[in-house]
């Protein structure tokens, strides 16, 4: 941000209210426009459409968490999202707080980190070039472990095939929304067919 | 852009960004009971949303530049690897990653 001409407050101010990664690159780009507000709206809610997903994951895990919910639910972003769902809170933790503290811990490295650069930024000379490729792996490990956990991999395969595909139709910019959809039309006809066998069971053995 | 209005438009977008994460829980609050639909999404959707995530981190990579793809596709291996070999999270994560960057600095 520095390197667009903005102050060291912007990113600062950025990390620790938007707290969502891609979507802070994005505002760099809006903040060089002309000033749109409904279209930001709307750019804002497909870039981070996808974290209506989480909520719904998460509708159980953050059920009786009191106050801390409001936080919780604030820093729900992909990290925390993956962190919190796929996590074994060790047993005699109480879980409230640990998903509690893994919020708190990712909001405040971010900002730390987004601080630092905003800072030091045009100071740095180690290559940090390819660095940004932990998030890739930090996902990919959480994927795994998901897989891991899960009986059918149906959701996952459904999530990982439907991306692909919405992304060799629709491109790199706007793909998120049309996947999202796919994968709730793919799982919704999952289930509908369960059903149907389900009927089916009962009307044979009637 | 005044800076009114650069601060007006960080404002927008932490309201958008908000109301994707809070609406789920203010359409489903705890004591209405959640549909069942819902609750079966709720515990579908994870895997697909990490398969997502996944994909969602390589859709800049361009597939015909094998200076792009080869790095992006063999740190990904990398990882897998790792992790199916040794189960080990920050071992999967640091090797795969010290592998990315050393193949994109030096490799490729």
């Amino acid at each position: 941000m520095r390197s667009q001409g903005f102050g060291v407050f912007f990113p600062i101010l950025m990390s620790l209210t938007i707290l969502a990664g891609s979507m802070e690159f994005a505002t760099v780009s809006l903040l060089l426009g002309g000033f749109a507000p409904l279209n930001v709206f709307l750019m804002t809610l497909m870039i981070n459409g996808r974290h209506l997903f989480y909520g719904i994951s998460m509708l159980e895990k953050y059920k009786n968490t009191g106050l801390k919910k409001l936080y919780l639910i604030f820093g729900l972003c992909d990290e925390t999202f993956s962190i919190n769902y796929t996590a074994n809170v060790p047993e005699g933790v109480d879980e409230g707080w640990f998903m509690f503290f893994v919020t708190l811990l990712n909001h405040f490295y971010w900002v730390l980190g987004a601080s630092l650069g905003a800072v030091f930024g045009s100071c740095l000379h180690f290559d940090f070039e390819g660095l940004e490729f932990v998030m890739t792996a930090l996902f990919i490990v959480i994927f795994l472990e998901q897989w891991n956990k899960d009986d059918s991999h149906h959701s996952s395969i459904i999530g990982i095939v439907s991306a692909i595909l919405c992304l060799l139709v629709f491109g790199s910019e706007s793909f998120m929304i049309p996947t999202m959809i796919v994968i709730l039309s793919v799982l919704l006809l999952l289930r509908g067919g369960k059903r149907m066998e389900i009927r089916g069971d009962i009307h044979e053995s009637a | 852009m005044s800076l009114l209005e650069q601060i007006m438009t960080i404002g927008v977008v932490v309201i958008a960004t908000m109301t994707t994460r809070f609406l789920p829980f203010i359409i489903f609050p705890p004591d209405k009971k959640i549909p069942e639909i819902v609750s079966y999404l709720g515990k579908m959707l994870p895997g697909a949303a990490l398969g997502l995530l996944v994909v969602y981190c390589f859709k800049d990579v361009n597939v015909f530049e094998n200076n792009q793809i080869l790095p992006s596709l063999l740190g990904g291996i990398m990882v897998v690897g790792l992790h199916l070999l040794k189960r080990n999270m920050l071992l999967s994560i640091a090797g795969g990653t010290i592998f990315y960057m050393v193949l994109v600095q030096v490799v490729f």
